[in-house]
């Protein structure tokens, strides 16, 4: 046994307040879980901002079509690790794949994901890239040629029947998406939701408002992408594009912050048992992760940024900043989203009686280090996927380029 | 029919191998042990059932301490296991020679039972350790298999430390318990079966309370006027009439 | 001559006391074989009012479950409620096996009672546990006892979140969920849960609701019973005599 570990249990125990059951002293989901549901929370969104190019035919927004489409790809590879990382015998993970219990929200996991990465994200991003893969394919120089080949699958077939297919492929697959998007993370809300146990999480409008948190998150992370790497690329950002995707954040925020209230004032107005030391838990434990960061920065100061945007008709640079600042803060307010419920739901004692602490660890896989390490490498992932796959090098410019 | 365009079939081509693979493998490649769930729980369950205990029991000690267990029959301590006091005898069962129970006979060891605590129910034995008979051990007087205190106890506080105390500071102090109470001789050995009385009138109260009563210190009330029909104890606590805050 | 004589003697007269030895490890597989999970449930009765919080059950229960020693983990526990005066007025603690301090007095308000609560897991007919497992890892018996595989659980601690009475730990050496088996390696070979073993004050009865004539049966006819967190529909099969509704 880790006695360091057994230390740190002991430390805590001074900083509960009221009665806990004894075996509450650990807090078993930490900063890994709360990253889970961040990552896939951005794959829905960026996914969902993709969809709107070509199901709803949102012209402006297409120069961030595969660049969402990409991301939600860099960040869908990564979701998987910090469960794998926080579980207590990883090696054992083959188990959710052979023997699925079909009652666990959890067993799902495997299916829900196989069925988004495999059928919705891979089949879109192919189907968007064939054209180029082959175009690269017999451009490039070996090794990358056969890389390419091998990512169109041998596939040589540019006549313009196939191009069309390509595209009336994207559509139905899209079509398929949306919905498959709201199923992923609407099923990782649904694991928390679902737990009758705890008040905190128990409750139907969590995967709803999980499902909007993530498309307010997804869409702010490719606005703050495109207006990153745009300037690095010595390119000129698109202004209508920001405009579109600034008033879907908007609109999006709208929606996720009524959502957020009505489960909010339900709670509040119901007033069940668990209302006491939920308040308690809000008031003392939550006060600065969720007042002010989720609420006041994370969703008020982007609405009202972003409608200041609009109301007053800021010039293009003071939107720039207004936008860049707004994608910023709800990126921070949906991460302490998530630790609020990850880890507040865990604060209380299911006797309703007291409060824990949670302290994070620097060190050791579940701390501080490894969750910043997670947290960087979807974005490894997606430099890699945007220098093979670039997402601005189409073919047309490509071959007027030379 | 339209033809299947060319990278629909090498498409089609990937995800038949893959979900093939996937398939065959789990079906022929992986071992049942891995994938049968009435596997596991069968081999659970043997895994659980095969531990041993390491508590043996009361009726193994039976089996050669018969004399013990004589004693002990109808001592308070009747209802007890040997283990409860000697700690885990499996050990010992298993090879009598080898490993000797725990016999506990410091002082300290009796009192985890029998301090006295409020929260304990009224009626178990308790004592306070550092005032009863301090630094004997405890079996000195008390025989554990059958711990009959030397003389009975007469004072009610034995097993009612807490209504004693609450009692002590109370306006009731210097009444005896048995002048409210009378206490068949069988409470003392069977206390839940065999109750003491309560009064069962208001005259009962009303001897000190009533109007004119003799009593000079006790609070004076109209028993035709006050409480009505509910007996005086119903409402006043009498081991702390004072009321509570 | 006793059997306790006549074993001391054929300790000296066979080597390495093999007689005992053997005929222990026969008797058990006899029970083991004979043993019909589909005739029995099992559950367990706690009666507050007898409960003398002298904390045995816990050292019990660690001793024969390899339990760490440490405060962290429990298969079973005892709390301490006590109820003041006043609306509202209540404070719970859990108890040290053996260090027993009254409860803290003062406040503003007197003390209206106090008494102690056994917790084990409930072993619950729905057990939201086994529900949530991903892997099938914990899974209810047929006679009514729910275990955990610890070669197969893979360490999520989703039954950790899902179990409303905290009954469940992650054990810090196998990295597995644990929890109260009943004492399940005992009770097949017809033994008590060390905790009702050890128990001197009978506050826990150990039962079979599938038997006509057992503690149980007696215990569920002649008291009140109350199950912890009726609302979640887990049906426990630990009921309690005389809880009081402050009770969690």
């Amino acid at each position: 046994m880790n006695p360091e570990f057994l230390h740190k249990l002991a430390e805590l125990v001074p900083q509960v307040e009221g009665f806990i059951y004894p075996n509450e002293i650990e807090i078993h989901w930490s900063i890994l879980i709360v990253l889970y549901p961040y990552l896939t929370g951005l794959v829905a969104g960026a996914f969902i901002l993709a969809s709107l190019v070509k199901v709803f035919t949102v012209k402006e927004v297409q120069p961030v079509y595969r660049l969402s489409l990409l991301t939600a790809l860099a960040f869908l590879l990564i979701a998987p690790l910090p469960l794998l990382l926080h579980l207590g015998n990883p090696l054992r993970s083959y188990e959710i794949f052979l023997t699925p219990n079909l009652s666990s929200a959890m067993a799902m996991f495997g299916f829900v994901y196989a069925w988004y990465l495999m059928v919705v994200l891979l089949l879109e991003i192919w189907f968007d890239y064939r054209k180029d893969l082959i175009t690269w394919a017999n451009e490039s120089k070996f090794p990358m040629n056969f890389v390419y080949r091998i990512l169109s699958l041998f596939s040589k077939d540019l006549t313009d029947e196939a191009i069309a297919f390509d595209k009336k492929a994207i559509r139905v697959i899209t079509i398929i998406g949306i919905p498959s998007a709201f199923l992923l993370h609407g099923y990782v809300g649904f694991i928390f939701g679902s737990v009758k146990a705890n008040p905190w999480w128990s409750s139907v409008l969590i995967p709803v408002v999980f499902l909007f948190s993530a498309i307010v998150s997804g869409i702010a992370m490719v606005l703050l992408l495109y207006m990153i790497i745009t300037p690095l690329r010595g390119k000129p950002l698109d202004m209508p594009c920001l405009d579109r995707i600034a008033s879907f954040l908007f609109y999006a925020v709208i929606v996720d912050f009524t959502l957020e209230g009505l489960d909010f004032i339900h709670r509040l107005y119901e007033s069940e048992e668990s209302i006491k030391i939920l308040s308690k838990l809000v008031m003392n434990k939550l006060f600065v992760s969720l007042v002010i960061i989720q609420v006041l920065l994370g969703m008020l100061v982007p609405l009202f940024s972003m409608a200041a945007a609009k109301a007053f008709r800021f010039n293009e640079e003071l939107r720039k900043l207004s936008y860049f600042v707004a994608a910023i803060l709800i990126q921070l307010g949906i991460f302490a989203t998530r630790w609020n419920i990850v880890v507040g739901g865990q604060l209380f004692s299911k006797s309703f009686l007291g409060l824990t602490a949670y302290k994070m660890e620097v060190m050791g896989l579940e701390g501080l280090l490894v969750g910043i390490a997670v947290l960087i490498m979807p974005f490894c992932v997606l430099a890699v996927l945007l220098k093979l796959m670039s997402p601005w090098k189409t073919a047309e410019e490509h071959a007027a380029g030379g | 029919m339209k033809k299947l365009p060319e990278q629909v079939k090498r498409l089609a081509a990937v995800f038949v191998i893959f979900l093939s693979s996937v398939l065959l493998i789990r079906a022929y490649a992986v071992p049942a042990a891995l994938k049968d769930t009435d596997i596991h729980r069968r081999t659970a369950v043997e895994r659980e059932t095969a531990r041993r205990p390491v508590y043996a029991g009361y009726t193994a000690c039976r089996d050669c301490h018969d004399d013990v267990f004589t004693s002990r029959k109808k001592g308070y301590h009747r209802n007890l296991s040997c283990e409860t006091c000697h700690g885990p005898g499996q050990k010992h069962a298993d090879d009598p020679e080898a490993t000797k129970p725990i016999v506990p006979r410091e002082r300290s060891f009796c009192p985890v039972c029998h301090t006295y605590d409020p929260s304990r129910p009224t009626g178990f034995p308790q004592v306070n350790p550092s005032t009863h008979n301090p630094l004997k051990p405890c079996i000195t007087c008390h025989n554990p298999h059958n711990p009959e205190p030397p003389e009975a106890p007469h004072e009610c506080s034995a097993c009612h430390g807490e209504i004693a105390g609450m009692k002590g500071l109370s306006s009731h102090a210097l009444l005896d318990c048995t002048v409210c109470h009378t206490t068949p001789e069988g409470h003392k050995l069977t206390p839940r079966a065999v109750m003491p009385s309560k009064p069962e009138d208001r005259e009962f109260c009303g001897r000190c309370h009533r109007k004119g009563a003799e009593e000079k210190d006790a609070p004076k009330v109209d028993l035709a006027t006050h409480g009505e029909k509910y007996l005086c104890w119903q409402c006043h606590y009498p081991h702390l009439p004072e009321g509570m805050k | 001559m006793n059997r306790r004589k006549f074993l001391k003697a054929a300790a000296l007269a066979v080597p390495a006391a093999a007689v005992p030895g053997l005929a222990q490890k026969a008797l058990a597989a006899a029970a083991v074989t004979a043993y019909d999970p589909t005739k029995h449930l099992y559950g367990m009765g706690i009666e507050i009012n007898k409960c003398i919080g002298c904390g045995r059950c816990m050292e019990a229960c660690k001793a024969e479950n390899n339990v760490p020693k440490e405060p962290f983990f429990f298969r079973t526990w005892v709390e301490r409620y006590t109820l003041k005066n006043g609306h509202g007025g209540l404070a719970v603690e859990g108890i040290k096996p053996g260090e027993l301090k009254p409860p803290a007095a003062g406040g503003e308000h007197h003390t209206l009672k106090s008494f102690f609560v056994p917790k084990l897991c409930n072993q619950c007919q729905r057990p939201p546990c086994v529900q949530v497992c991903p892997v099938g890892a914990t899974f209810s018996t047929e006679d009514g006892v729910v275990l955990v595989d610890s070669e197969r659980c893979i360490g999520c601690r989703y039954c950790i979140q899902a179990c409303p009475y905290g009954a469940r730990y992650l054990h810090p050496v196998t990295s597995t969920a644990d929890k109260c088996t009943f004492c399940y390696h005992r009770v097949v070979k017809g033994l008590l849960p060390a905790c009702v073993e050890v128990c001197p004050a009978q506050a826990r009865v150990f039962g079979d609701f599938k038997s006509k004539a057992d503690p149980l049966v007696r215990f569920r006819r002649m008291h009140m019973l109350h199950i912890l967190k009726p609302h979640l529909n887990t049906e426990p099969k630990v009921l309690y005599a005389d809880l009081d509704g402050e009770v969690r």
